[in-house]
């Protein structure tokens, strides 16, 4: 089974990225549908060797990320019950990558783990916005400095 | 319930780590996420906010958070600063490289959302386009002021443009850039220093302006500062009276300590204090005074750099963080 050639340096907009949670194998790609794989950056976020083979455990490593996202994600997933450990490392700190470690109970899987913790940290900050919006909007704060 | 009040002693510190998580306490607390109890519990308060200048509180917030927002508004919010600086002619003291430096510098008073990426994969001559540039030109010369009172030694009396400011730089729209701007691209605090000449003395450049972050260059960084700090907490455990009342009031900021009719110490504003510990110093108070700071209770301070409103940089910052988020949740996962 050999693996799509991941493309390396690709830019992705932030805003046109389509729903893809499956890992690429090496399933015949049309012209076409290869020019949709280009959109995702298959090198964002990969699984590091040494996972279980039911993956309840499992170690990550995401590019171009730091402690703002590590730390972060960490603690939203260490929240989850049914995440036993969560833990981030960045391993040297001249190249751009984050370790990320989760280890389940065995109810679900890492990945499913990571996902759920995703989706709360972008619950959030929707949240966190809108309460300032309200505040903001509610007005009755001092417009000078104190 | 989880004490989140972080212990000050007059040399250590107690209680620091956050371990409101599943599984650490054996009490009948439920400390997994849910999203309708955080709603509930989590507030904002804002103490102002001025042109330049924002002060709110985030109160029953993690650090991992509240840190995660204050690292992106330093590093990760885009703003437009000079890239490129082409000289023509600088016969100034100041070298070239050392003037282009100042000129990167000096925050622009320009939206950022107004620009798009400039694009790498680009050749470098098709680069630059309308979108993504914004174009500034300074163009001066210093030359003797024929009026200037024979005994005068003031180089601003003696000598035009003398002084070369930041509001000296001029904006040169390309295509539609002046309706799209609504207003022109001038340097936010006009009265920024670039160099001085004297007469004879000329420089004429044209900078480049482009969008980029703090993380790759500090100039791009749309905050002076943002920075947080834990609400401190000063509990007063034994009456102290009198003198010692008074005395007790001095040792912490002013305003922080108020003295009530019976002329016992009470405390009147915490947020006011820098806990300095200056208290626990002296043996009269030992025991009658506890100092903390409350662990889930941040106290933002986001000063602007010019180019957008503070609050507006807080709002990116949290928008920033849900796209990394919901862009990290849409990416397959390789191996």
């Amino acid at each position: 089974m050999s693996v799509e050639e991941p493309i390396k340096d690709q830019d992705v907009s932030m805003n046109d990225i389509e729903a893809n949670d499956q890992i690429v194998e090496d399933q015949p790609i049309n012209e076409e549908e290869e020019e949709e794989e280009e959109e995702l950056d298959t090198e964002k976020i990969k699984l590091l060797p040494g996972s279980t083979e039911d993956g309840t455990s499992a170690s990550f490593q995401i590019t171009e990320e730091d402690h703002t996202l590590g730390n972060a994600l960490r603690y939203i997933i260490m929240k989850n019950p049914e995440v036993e450990f969560c833990g981030y490392s960045i391993p040297h700190p001249s190249e751009s990558k984050l370790h990320i470690r989760i280890q389940t109970y065995g109810s679900i899987t890492a990945v499913e783990a990571l996902h759920k913790g995703l989706d709360d940290l972008s619950d959030f900050c929707t949240h966190i916005e809108e309460k300032f919006t309200e505040k903001i909007n509610q007005g009755g704060f001092s417009t000078e400095e104190e | 319930m989880v004490d989140n009040i972080v212990r000050i002693k007059h040399d250590r510190v107690e209680n620091t780590v956050s371990t409101d998580y599943p599984g650490f306490h054996n009490d009948n607390e439920d400390y997994s996420w849910d999203l309708t109890k955080f709603k509930s519990k989590f507030d904002i308060k804002i103490s102002y906010i001025s042109e330049r200048v924002a002060n709110f509180d985030l109160i029953n917030i993690d650090t991992s958070v509240s840190n995660a927002f204050r690292r992106i508004m330093l590093s990760e919010v885009p703003s437009v600063a000079a890239e490129q600086v082409y000289i023509f002619n600088n016969t100034s003291v100041i070298q070239d490289e050392v003037l282009a430096h100042r000129i990167g510098l000096i925050p622009l008073k320009v939206d950022p959302d107004l620009l798009n990426w400039i694009d790498n994969s680009v050749d470098e001559k098709d680069k630059f386009t309308d979108g993504n540039t914004v174009v500034l030109t300074l163009d001066v010369s210093c030359s003797k002021n024929p009026n200037a009172s024979k005994n005068s030694t003031d180089p601003n009396e003696l000598y035009k443009n003398s002084n070369i400011y930041a509001k000296d730089l001029k904006f040169e729209p390309q295509g539609n850039q002046l309706e799209k701007f609504k207003s022109p691209v001038v340097a936010a605090d006009p009265n920024i220093l670039i160099a001085k000449l004297r007469p004879g003395q000329e420089i004429s450049l044209r900078v480049h302006c482009i969008l980029g972050i703090g993380a790759d260059h500090a100039k791009f960084s749309p905050v002076s500062t943002a920075s947080y700090r834990l609400l401190p907490t000063i509990e007063i455990t034994e009456k102290i009276k009198g003198e010692d009342a008074k005395y007790f009031q001095k040792l912490f900021s002013t305003g922080v300590i108020g003295i009530n009719e019976q002329s016992e110490a009470f405390v009147k504003d915490s947020r006011r204090d820098t806990v300095s510990r200056e208290v626990l110093r002296h043996e009269r108070f030992n025991g009658k005074v506890k100092l903390g700071r409350k662990r889930d209770h941040f106290i933002f301070n986001v000063e602007s750099s010019g180019a957008m409103p503070p609050e507006e940089i807080f709002f990116k910052s949290v928008r920033i963080l849900r796209n990394k988020a919901e862009y990290l949740r849409n990416c397959p996962i390789g191996r």
